[in-house]
């Protein structure tokens, strides 16, 4: 089976997961340690994404996030994936720096854009923009299939290595561009792209299954005010949908 | 004493505004624009401290005069420095601010830090002002003339000289100004700062100089990934331009191309401004078939309704309008440009790569301003293209929001549509806001400039469609005919583009393809077109009133109503949809004035200084502080404005600010001087500017857009003489009143001094939200009302 490997940059390193993870003693699938005394600062937090929900509309127009993805959400060490200096505010509900120029999304915008993918069990998933690791994680837990290519060399390496440590064998990172997508491991039931682009690469619509469904948040760092919702019907036709994260009416009443 | 330090004065003060204008580049490079608001209320605020400093200080540092004015001065070259590159080295993250409240930290050590330069400048020029009460209007007139070398000679420095390296020639001015302090009494002393200032800059290791740009600006991305390099860079006072070539990861920039589209664009370079952004430099070899993504883009609407056009592209930039033309068979391409360092980019340094596009047949390229070239052109054009400048990341975070644009006013419209032939269009592609803010201001600018022009029914002249990221307003000089409605539809239908407006469209219609929540779109069109416009433009949120020559904030939309409500889905959780650059200003005004205050009211408080003022005259001491800031508001009030105008007028920022400032500063200086020639009873002075600033708030205008079309020369000589007696007359109050108070008592000169100096810092922030909000002709009227009252409280009278 080629999947459960961690290719670096092409260059043909490999490592089989399954020996490290049994290594690092670690359960396939599900990483999460059962208490590394953050249980209630991740509590807090998914409290927050719920509150946030439910005020919102999730941005989908229900009031409520999938409650498989706010189990994951109270599950993962989400500390692991902010450098050391930010691990103090690591479960408040706002983005942070993680270096290179690069944000962990707010738990907020992570559930939500999770929640609009749709991720299944046994989904195969394209995410552009590795980043801390913490999306890919999330769909992971999931039950998805990740590949996840990041451009930022570090920021790869970075990332490569603690979904290693945290065992996600169903994770598979590349150093590299992702416009042009990972046409050898797709096509994709669904794609997310946590960088900022002019154009929706062509070359990730082709890689789109029919039914599967595309996320982009639109904004600069630390401004994540609406996500681009890409549908590719079952006829091939696309839809695009412009999703707001938060509510918010540019209207006043006629009576106000 | 000895004789005045002119030389020296006139030196520092140029260095002082040279660093202070150079601290706008430098900003505008490192973080984003609207730091510069800062950088100018802590320069002032600087001077400011330094009047209450040497008002506390004043008889030691005249005794120990000229040691003190030299230690000032050369503290001020080293701080210019050091403190810049501490400043830089603070942690602080502006796009932070609104989640972590910390960076607030960040943004006042920033702002202790660059305050130090200044308050040492301004401590050896208020040294010099209390040491020589006899001699100010000659003080003054150097002091004038200096800061007018200074503008312009960092204007010019920057065309040659990198911003960073410019802050070495700031470094070496200072340390001249204070070997010129130190010559008479200590030569030397003055040898060794004369050495100090020619060897001492350009020994700087580099680093002390280097620019570190916030690690979220886009170049600083780019250059992250791995064999990204610059390629190109070019230095001008408009920015820093620079070219990245990234193979790992190339730059693919096609705004608004449709999801349908079969591929996106060929290989690109990236360019860059100030760090940010500003679209890309594409491989052209004169074969157009690489170029069939842009027909693929909502900015190929026009296309689709016009057949082989004459086309006009302003602020044609590295060119991809003018492939985007050639690539439909545009029939001639007039190109017009304002930045040559870009031209030069794209037509030397990068020549084989972009296969030259301004030398292609069939396109001319003109270097110059939009609206100076239309207003000069006498040809006309089928279609007029107006590209989109500014990066998405700017325009998203409302950072460019305080930035005059005079392209995109109601005057502005009505000029383009002047020039269109008959059935010509005019096409403006925007960024997509939510919720929209450019578009449907610009869809409202359009109502009015046709409205303008006697067309009764806007709607059947005007069409807009969107992508996901962009949006396309047609205007046309006459009215879309069913066919072309058909078409645009058809385009839409084609791309998965939707319609906003197009004459006869229903709400089914909108909102198919690019599915909104809300469509306030279309919603927002509909109503800007209906009987309720005024209504509706009174409800939205976002300020959505069209900009004028008079107020050409395009890009301001906020409204203080509205800040309660973001600021709430802030406290919930949210990033509120919220522009910067105007709370950033209103924050940079308000702690300006209140620290202004607390440094004015200090030496009152002050025992030593209680009892120095108590020797006064009382009706002296109520005076000064009314006197001093009404002027220090007052000039401020004229300059401003007057720039503005001007800047619209020459058709160049660059020219006109060097045309501008040098004439008043040369004309003010000169007045200056000649106030010493006046009786202390001469008001005269205070009428004739109240009496000019105000015919010229109520007559420039006209008058200007009547002799726009005027040849360069004669547009130039007519600023000077419109300029000239106006500055002439502004350079007289300030020594005249501070002679009087050295006149009767001299301890209050400094503090004075500061006064004034508080006052245009706060007049420089106050001109621009002034005008933002009620235009420049009411700042002009503003200052002549101060003048008004700088007369009524001349420091003169003697008495109880």
């Amino acid at each position: 089976m080629g999947f459960p490997t961690i290719m670096i940059d092409g260059q043909g390193w490999r490592i089989n997961l399954c020996r490290l993870a049994t290594a690092f003693g670690v359960m396939f699938g599900s990483s999460v340690l059962a208490d590394d005394g953050m249980t209630r600062e991740r509590q807090a937090m998914v409290a927050e994404v719920v509150a946030m929900a439910r005020d919102f509309g999730a941005g989908t127009g229900r009031d409520a996030i999938d409650p498989r993805i706010l189990g994951v959400l109270g599950r993962l060490p989400r500390h692991e994936f902010v450098p050391v200096p930010f691990r103090l505010g690591a479960y408040q509900n706002r983005p942070q720096p993680i270096g290179y120029g690069q944000t962990i999304s707010q738990p907020y915008i992570v559930a939500v854009m999770t929640d609009l993918l749709r991720v299944g069990s046994g989904d195969t998933v394209l995410e552009i923009g590795t980043g801390s690791g913490y999306q890919a994680a999330v769909m992971a837990e999931l039950g998805a299939r990740v590949f996840s290519i990041e451009i930022v060399e570090p920021l790869a390496v970075e990332a490569t290595g603690r979904l290693r440590r945290l065992g996600y064998a169903n994770i598979a990172t590349k150093i590299g561009d992702g416009y042009d997508g990972w046409p050898e491991r797709g096509p994709f039931d669904a794609i997310v792209v946590t960088a900022a682009a002019s154009h929706v690469p062509p070359p990730l619509v082709r890689q789109l299954k029919r039914g599967g469904r595309m996320v982009i948040p639109v904004g600069p760092a630390f401004q994540t005010q609406q996500l681009l919702l890409v549908e590719k019907r079952q006829d091939g036709t696309l839809t695009t949908r412009q999703v707001m994260t938060v509510v918010f009416v540019p209207l006043t009443s006629a009576h106000n | 004493m000895q004789r005045p330090p002119l030389a020296a004065v006139a030196a520092l003060s140029a260095a002082a505004l040279g660093y202070e204008l150079l601290l706008l580049r430098l900003f505008a490079i490192i973080q984003w624009h609207h730091f510069a608001y800062l950088a100018i209320s802590v320069a002032l605020l600087g001077i400011g401290a330094a009047g209450t400093f040497v008002t506390l200080a004043r008889r030691r540092l005249l005794a120990a005069y000229p040691g003190s004015f030299t230690l000032a001065a050369a503290a001020f070259a080293v701080a210019a420095v050091a403190c810049f590159a501490a400043a830089e080295r603070v942690p602080f993250n502006a796009l932070e601010i609104a989640w972590n409240p910390a960076q607030f930290l960040g943004l006042g050590a920033i702002y202790v830090l660059l305050m130090i330069p200044f308050f040492c400048a301004a401590t050896a020029l208020c040294i010099a002002y209390s040491g020589f009460g006899a001699h100010i209007p000659q003080l003054y007139g150097a002091d004038i003339l200096g800061a007018g070398i200074g503008s312009l000679g960092l204007l010019a420095a920057l065309f040659f000289l990198h911003p960073a390296d410019a802050l070495r020639a700031i470094c070496a001015l200072g340390f001249a100004a204070a070997g010129l302090a130190a010559w008479p009494a200590a030569k030397g002393r003055a040898a060794v700062l004369a050495l100090a200032a020619i060897a001492g800059p350009w020994l700087l290791p580099a680093p002390a100089v280097e620019l570190l740009a916030s690690e979220y600006k886009d170049l600083s991305q780019a250059l992250r990934v791995k064999g990204a390099r610059i390629v190109a860079q070019r230095t001008s006072p408009l920015g820093v331009v620079t070219v990245v070539d990234s193979p790992l990861a190339p730059l693919r920039h096609a705004p608004g191309l449709s999801l349908n589209a079969a591929g996106g664009p060929p290989a690109q370079l990236g360019l860059f401004v100030d760090g940010q952004a500003a679209g890309a430099v594409t491989r052209f070899d004169g074969n157009t078939m690489p170029l069939a993504y842009l027909r693929d883009t909502t900015s190929a609407l026009p296309y689709r309704l016009l057949h082989r056009p004459h086309v006009l592209v302003l602020g044609a930039g590295a060119g991809i309008d003018v492939l985007q033309a050639r690539a439909h068979g545009a029939r001639q391409v007039d190109a017009v440009e304002l930045d040559s360092r870009i031209v030069t980019l794209v037509q030397q340094d990068l020549a084989e790569f972009s296969g030259r596009p301004y030398s292609a047949p069939g396109v001319q390229l003109h270097v110059a301003e939009a609206r100076g070239f239309l207003a000069a052109s006498r040809d006309s054009f089928d279609l007029i293209q107006v590209d989109l400048l500014d990066s998405f990341g700017s325009s998203a975070a409302g950072l460019g929001s305080l930035n005059e644009s005079h392209l995109y006013t109601v005057e502005a419209l009505e000029s383009y549509l002047q020039r269109l032939a008959p059935g010509g269009l005019l096409a403006f592609t925007r960024w997509v806001a939510l919720p929209p803010r450019d578009s449907l201001r610009l869809f409202a600018t359009a109502i009015v400039a046709l409205e303008r022009r006697g067309v009764t029914d806007p709607g059947r002249s005007l069409a807009m469609i969107r992508s996901w990221n962009t949006t396309t307003l047609l205007v046309s000089n006459g009215v879309f005919s069913a066919a072309d409605v058909a078409a645009v539809v058809d385009f839409c239908r084609q791309h998965s583009f939707d319609t906003v407006h197009v004459p006869g469209i229903v709400a089914g219609e909108a909102n198919v393809f690019n599915l909104l929540q809300r469509d306030d779109f279309f919603a927002g069109t509909q109503a800007l077109l209906g009987r309720g416009r005024k209504d509706f433009v009174e409800r939205y949120k976002f300020d959505l009133t069209p900009a004028t020559d008079d107020r050409p904030y395009f890009f301001h939309f906020f409204k203080w109503r509205t800040l309660p409500e973001l600021l709430d889905l802030r406290t919930r959780g949210g990033a509120p949809p919220l522009d910067w650059g105007y709370p950033v200003l209103v924050m940079a005004l308000a702690q300006a004035v209140v620290v202004s205050l607390l440094l004015i009211v200090l030496p009152l408080a002050l025992s030593a200084t209680r009892h120095a003022f108590a020797a006064a005259p009382a009706k002296l001491r109520r005076r000064v502080p009314g006197y001093f800031f009404a002027l220090g508001l007052g000039f401020m009030a004229v300059e401003i404005p007057l720039l503005q105008r001007f800047t619209l007028f020459l058709s160049h920022p660059l020219y006109a600010a060097a045309i501008v400032l040098s004439a008043f500063l040369v004309f003010a200086g000169l007045g200056a001087r000649f106030s010493a020639r006046l009786g202390p009873s001469a008001r005269w002075p205070f009428a004739a500017v109240a009496a000019t600033a105000g015919a010229y708030a109520l007559l420039l205008p006209a008058l200007l857009a009547a002799a726009m079309g005027l040849a360069q020369e004669w547009k130039v000589l007519l600023t000077l003489l419109l300029v000239a007696p106006l500055a002439f007359c502004l350079g007289m109050p300030f020594p005249l009143g501070l002679a009087a108070v050295a006149a009767r008592a001299a301890p209050l000169v400094p503090w004075a001094w500061g006064i004034n100096g508080f006052a245009s810092v706060v007049a420089t922030l106050l001109a621009t939200l002034l005008a933002i909000h009620w235009g420049y002709t009411v700042v002009l009227l503003l200052a002549t009302a101060l003048y008004a009252v700088a007369a009524a409280q001349f420091p003169d009278e003697p008495g109880p």
